[in-house]
């Protein structure tokens, strides 16, 4: 899902003449390709923010998997199902864009089971209710539909592409959490109630998911020079809220935000304050289940060791019982 | 003991008959068999295509995009190649 514009990318602009004219590509709209020359700070950028992109897709499989054998009906396992599995395979299509840039699978996966790389921090909240799968679809991945539609259009060819496939996929999430969320408003007062605590929990979340505000974050993007980032994170974040707010009063649910209110004048949803601490604090590692991410990637590395090792292996041996047979 | 790396594989996919394979992303799998159940459930889940070759990445020879210019200059000078190069008086309608 879920790119988080965490990277205020520090590159300065490269004068040199292979610098001025692979700007000049980006200017024009062009798509830079894996072999095409490219400033070292942008493949360090790309490398940083598609990996992280990725890692938030792998991780993002554990807090909606925790409902698979719980799903309330066999409709709603079947699409959870396909859900979390369009997550796995939206990781694969992102570590496959990443590798382009030089960099190995291995070595991404031991940064983000080192706890040396970022991840999305909305899945280090924990799914308490049958509602969260609900409102993850509708919230979260409505979220990311609005950060990753921007990032098909990205400067970087195989990213731009992975990203096409992603937000084709993302529809179908956004829609079934919508369905769930709107039978649970329309039911008995219990699951109204539910409904209503999960909004509640997850809405600020969701919120920063766009990132710090523009007014923190560092001078000169050059993510926005490079075209890898067409949009501020507070734009992003506005049009989603501006999408979203009409979407729950329909339902009758309420926003846990008492500063939130219409501007006629402008046409927007204006919210209140953001606390940018806890944000902090969960990216840092602080989240209510930041621990239990990692010990369950960990564990799923650890435990397919001897699969890998297995397959290899007989790989070998095949290859060798061929080359007897050719000779 | 570090791991040995799981081999990558390029992934070309046929959409519908009568159009060609086309690259479509990556996987990495240990032999052929699992680069192509791998590549069945990473790139379609909603019957993208009809048919997958798989091929070791490492068996892709590619052109250096720097060479481009020298590489294609033949193409580029020779407009005789093209139909339009050609004069054909007006009152000849198609050819
Ligand atoms: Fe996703
Ligand atoms: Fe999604």
């Amino acid at each position: 899902m879920y790119s988080q514009a965490l990277n205020t990318a520090t590159g300065h602009a490269d004068t040199s003449e292979a610098g001025t004219r692979f700007q000049t590509r980006v200017d024009a709209e062009e798509r830079i390709e894996p072999n095409d020359w490219m400033p070292e700070a942008y493949r360090r950028t790309l490398i940083r923010q598609i990996s992280q992109h990725a890692h938030s897709e792998i991780v993002g499989m554990l807090p909606e998997g925790n409902w698979i054998t719980r799903a309330p009906t066999l409709r709603r396992k079947a699409a959870l199902l396909a859900k979390v599995q369009d997550e796995g395979g939206h990781g694969l299509y992102l570590y496959a864009a990443a590798e382009t840039l030089g960099v190995t699978r291995e070595e991404l996966v031991e940064q983000l089971l080192a706890g040396r790389a970022k991840y999305s921090s909305i899945f280090n909240y924990p799914t308490l209710s049958w509602a969260d799968i609900g409102t993850i679809g509708w919230l979260v991945d409505g979220a990311a539909i609005m950060n990753q539609i921007p990032l098909c259009r990205c400067s970087y060819g195989p990213y731009a592409r992975a990203m096409i496939r992603i937000c084709k996929e993302e529809s179908f999430h956004q829609r079934q959490g919508f369905e769930i969320v709107t039978i649970l408003a329309r039911g008995s007062a219990e699951q109204k109630a539910m409904v209503q605590d999960a909004l509640n929990r997850w809405w600020w979340p969701s919120l920063m998911m766009f990132g710090p505000s523009d007014s923190q974050s560092q001078h000169s993007d050059a993510s926005m020079r490079w075209k890898i980032k067409r949009f501020t994170n507070d734009a992003l974040r506005q049009k989603f809220v501006d999408a979203t707010v009409p979407q729950g009063h329909y339902l009758g649910l309420t926003f846990p935000d008492p500063a939130l209110r219409y501007n006629e004048a402008t046409g927007h949803w204006e919210f209140g304050a953001i606390d940018w601490e806890e944000f902090r604090r969960v990216l840092a590692g602080d989240g209510p289940c930041n621990r239990e991410r990692l010990a369950a990637r960990r564990r799923a590395h650890d435990d397919g060791a001897w699969v890998r090792e297995a397959a290899l292996a007989f790989a070998a041996k095949q290859g060798v019982a061929r080359q007897r047979e050719a000779a | 003991m570090a791991e040995r790396s799981t081999p990558l594989w390029e992934v070309f996919i046929r959409a519908r008959t009568g159009l060609a394979h086309r690259h479509v992303g990556s996987v990495h799998a240990a032999d052929a068999t699992m680069a192509l159940q791998a590549a069945r459930d990473v790139y379609t889940r909603r019957g993208e295509g009809l048919s997958i070759w798989v091929v070791p990445s490492v068996a892709i020879t590619a052109s250096d995009p720097s060479d481009k210019d020298m590489l294609f200059e033949p193409a580029a000078s020779k407009i005789y190649r093209h139909p339009t190069f050609y004069e054909v008086p007006d009152e000849v309608d198609n050819m």
